[in-house]
């Protein structure tokens, strides 16, 4: 009992002191921490967007819209391949209805050939060797391409991935906010931003798919047409953006988006809001070639599958700069700038959750709940005080120890302190309570018995020693399950939790025994005062 | 200096005497609060059913009727309309919208929206929307947690102990779930994410207090090898009950304190933990150790477990 060799000691006092060093941060204001030099390690707790303030997004991919986007690429594919590629293979009849594309191979010779070099298009997906697209011919005419299921889900993971990462660039452009932006599950992305508390601006950012493109207006177009519906051959109709009516373009687009490098916001001449874009040289060119070829002929500027303006293209726009007007304000023509130089989003995202929370409503959280830690402490202090006398006072300093470790342990793996962690840290504080609790009833149990004082230590410590490993395994099976399956609260819940039984078997099992072994050494009393 | 002591030494209280009406008056209350929650039904939060969550501080007080009046200009579906902590502040509830996932979200901006040109210097201070996809979800995360952590700690200690004490186990855990589900049912607080967790903490309190007793009562099984069972189990909760009752005591205080100090939001949380861990420690007591003898412990029963955990072997033997 009173053998602790003093690397032991050592080590145990290391933890302390550490714990206590790394706690420290958290409870200094944040503009002292921000004057300390750079090599003092400073983790502080991260607080939770109830605590702090902020909006948070849950989004969800919409995986029919992913599908039809995935369909129509291919049918670019395939038809730049066929029609383009050489020995050129004549097809029509193209459909993507059903979820499949279906097109006919007008010469039946060439059929062959056809299905030879789609499947080379195709790409394996998935670990069992499946291929992303199934190509089969039917009628001897007929060629459908079928996405498989391994290839949907592979492109659904890609679009994910590179969803959350246009997401992060247009929620934090300066990379300097606290942002969470995670994937969570196969086609949802969590969005946390502190300080926001209007979610709308945010959603707007993040609602754009922000696929731009620039198509020729269709002059063969009638307004008897347009006002039926009927667009030539070759032509869609448009909404435009502000809701006055539709245009009819081009299908082909002239340039899109993504040869986009920069935008941003700027002015026009008559001081209009505008969004001035650059394009890479590949962009710029073709860019500058169909300008050349259509000047004097109005071309859409389209975002979204909505036309945001039609101007005249007054002259070449070469250099590949260009200006994208269309009714914005300062704030809005900034939002799509934004967007625009984000990336496109490869997947339309649907807000299904949304949580916000004022920044005084937080505050107002974070002080009652200090107090209210600070007190139930206090509270429990005083009662093992007057419970067990001097070692009231070895439970005493494990508690605060304990406190401070769990305050360390938060801001060392960066887990963010929410309410009901608050709630998780008092409850540990009662808990931790406990593993001392048993250690003391034990050694008055011990002595009542009769043993000797450091018979009754030893027994005491060793035989509530497997009350506490049970007791504490029970406990964390319950905070993994909570980690696990939980979400938002309950996580904050579970990591409090779980910090704390570490800290708090530490504490009570090592420390205190370490503190008890060295007072018996040093006085030698005869009995114990418990 | 005088030390505090709740349980004076040499406490022999004959728990087990009153076994069988302890017995029944649990089987009672546990049915009737699960009634209680079948008639009465939980108040479910927006995080469960889904829907649309706004919580309003007013520059002034309000004329709840024209609030009310207001809301309702909005058509989004019947309003309710709660006052919370103080007469400025109001929580507005919305049921879930009919249409797409993305309504929800839709409908508390437009509230929002409202609130900010109807009342000037009105503050939004919390705003939430779930949408029926997600909640359906978070519903069926949280039951299966609770269920999962009943389980998991159940299987644990079948395999520390004897499968009795796992059943034991199980059924307190049932039992206090049970009784905090009732009074959520009676008092129709509200039921949200939070609460979840504080189902998670009562499991696992009760279970903590449970299993100190039960390895008491497997260390005497190994040390009186001759003792019934019936005074064996009132030794061994003579023996912790100083224990039980300083360990709960200091839980309580300190979940008390939190209770009226701390912020209104997780009230219904520490509220639930609280008397959780009253009723866990009562059951502790008066469940999971009688059902022992009904489950059929005995000294003899527990020699098989000594193969496989070495360390209780008797040093004589």
């Amino acid at each position: 009992m009173l053998d602790f060799p003093r690397w032991k000691k050592l080590g145990i006092w290391a933890v302390v002191l550490i714990g206590i060093l790394l706690a420290i941060p958290s409870m200094v204001p944040k503009s002292q921490v921000d004057q300390w030099p750079g090599w003092v390690p400073s983790p502080r707790i991260s607080l939770g967007l109830d605590l702090a303030g902020g909006s948070q997004l849950l989004l969800e991919a919409d995986v029919a819209d992913a599908a039809r986007q995935r369909l129509q690429a291919k049918e670019e594919e395939v038809t730049t391949e066929l029609r383009r590629g050489q020995p050129r293979i004549a097809i029509g009849d193209v459909s993507t209805s059903g979820g499949k594309l279906s097109f006919m191979v007008r010469d039946p010779t060439q059929l062959d050939a056809a299905v030879e070099r789609l499947r080379a298009l195709s790409q394996p997906a998935g670990l069992t060797g499946q291929r992303d697209w199934d190509v089969q011919v039917i009628d001897s005419t007929r060629i459908v391409m079928t996405p498989t299921k391994q290839g949907a889900a592979t492109a659904l993971k890609d679009s994910m991935t590179v969803a959350r990462d246009v997401v992060r660039r247009r929620v934090d452009p300066s990379g300097t906010k606290e942002v969470t932006v995670v994937n969570q599950g196969q086609r949802r992305i969590l969005v946390a931003v502190p300080g926001v508390e209007d979610p709308d601006a945010l959603k707007a950012l993040i609602g754009q798919t922000a696929r731009l493109e620039f198509k020729l207006v269709d002059l063969d177009a009638t307004p008897d047409d347009i006002a039926a519906g009927r667009a030539p051959p070759g032509s869609q109709l448009l909404p435009m953006a502000d809701g006055t009516g539709r245009i009819a373009v081009k299908r082909r687009a002239m340039v899109s988006g993504d040869q986009l490098i920069n935008a941003t916001q700027s002015f026009d001449q008559d001081g209009n809001a505008v969004v001035s874009i650059t394009f890479n040289n590949a962009g710029a060119r073709r860019f500058g070639r169909v300008t050349q070829e259509n000047v004097n002929k109005p071309f859409a500027i389209i975002l979204d599958d909505k036309v945001l303006s039609a101007p005249n293209i007054n002259e070449p726009i070469l250099g590949g700069q260009a200006q994208i007007s269309g009714n914005f304000t300062v704030e809005s023509a900034a939002q799509l700038a934004v967007a625009l130089a984000s990336g496109k989003l490869p997947v339309k995202l649907d807000v299904i959750e949304e949580r916000t929370v004022s920044a005084e409503l937080g505050r107002d959280s974070i002080e009652k709940g200090t107090l209210a830690s600070i007190a139930a402490t206090l509270a429990v202090i005083i009662f093992m005080l007057v419970t067990y006398g001097r070692f009231g006072v070895y439970a005493t300093a494990a508690l605060l120890v304990n406190a401070l470790l769990i305050l360390a342990g938060l801001a060392v793996f960066g887990a963010a302190l929410t309410l009901p962690g608050i709630a998780g840290f008092v409850l540990t504080i009662g808990a931790a309570v406990d593993a001392n609790v048993l250690i003391n009833e034990r050694i008055r149990e011990e002595q009542r018995r009769g043993r000797k004082l450091l018979d009754a230590l030893e027994t005491g410590y060793k035989e509530a020693s497997t009350a506490i490993f049970d007791a504490n395994i029970t406990n964390t099976i319950a905070a993994v399950l909570m980690w696990y399956f939980g979400s938002g609260p309950i996580r904050g819940f579970a990591v409090v939790l779980m910090i704390g039984i570490i800290t708090s078997v530490f504490t009570a099992v090592n420390f205190t025994r370490m503190l008890v072994a060295g007072w018996v050494k040093a006085k030698r009393p005869k009995v114990l005062h418990i | 200096m005088k030390l505090l002591k709740l349980v004076p030494d040499n406490t022999n209280v004959d728990f087990m005497r009153v076994r069988n009406i302890a017995l029944v008056l649990s089987i009672l209350l546990t049915i009737a609060a699960l009634a209680l929650v079948a008639v009465r039904g939980l108040n479910l939060g927006i995080d469960f059913v889904g829907g649309q969550v706004v919580r309003t501080e007013f520059a002034q007080t309000v004329d709840i009727e024209k609030l009310r009046g207001d809301v309702a200009a909005l058509k989004l579906g019947d309003a309710n309309i709660q006052e919370f902590g103080d007469s400025k502040t109001y929580q507005i509830r919305l049921p879930r919208p009919d249409g797409p996932d993305t309504a929800a979200a839709a409908a508390v901006t437009e509230l929002r929206t409202m609130l900010e040109r109807e009342y000037p210097g009105a503050r939004v201070d919390a705003g939430e929307s779930v949408s029926g996809k997600v909640s359906e979800e978070l519903a069926w995360d949280g039951a299966l947690a609770i269920t999962l952590a009943m389980l998991g700690i159940a299987i644990y200690i079948w395999v520390r102990f004897e499968w009795q004490f796992g059943v034991g186990a199980l059924v307190t855990l049932f039992h206090d779930v049970s009784v905090v589900l009732g009074f959520f049912a009676l008092t129709q607080l509200q039921v949200d994410l939070n609460i979840v967790a504080a189902f998670l903490a009562i499991v696992g309190y009760s279970l903590n207090d449970t299993v100190v007793i039960y390895d008491r009562i497997r260390e005497n099984l190994r040390k009186f090898r001759k003792m019934a069972m019936v005074p064996l189990l009132n030794l061994s909760l003579n023996e912790t009950l100083s224990r039980t009752v300083v360990t709960s005591l200091s839980i309580m205080i300190a979940l008390a304190v939190l209770l009226v100090l701390g912020p209104d939001v997780i009230f219904g949380l520490t509220l639930a933990v609280l008397l959780g861990t009253f009723i866990g420690t009562y059951s502790s007591i008066y469940i999971s150790a009688p059902i022992l003898v009904w489950l059929g412990v005995t000294p003899d029963s527990f020699v098989r477990g000594d193969d496989h955990d070495p360390a209780a072997r008797p040093a004589a033997a």
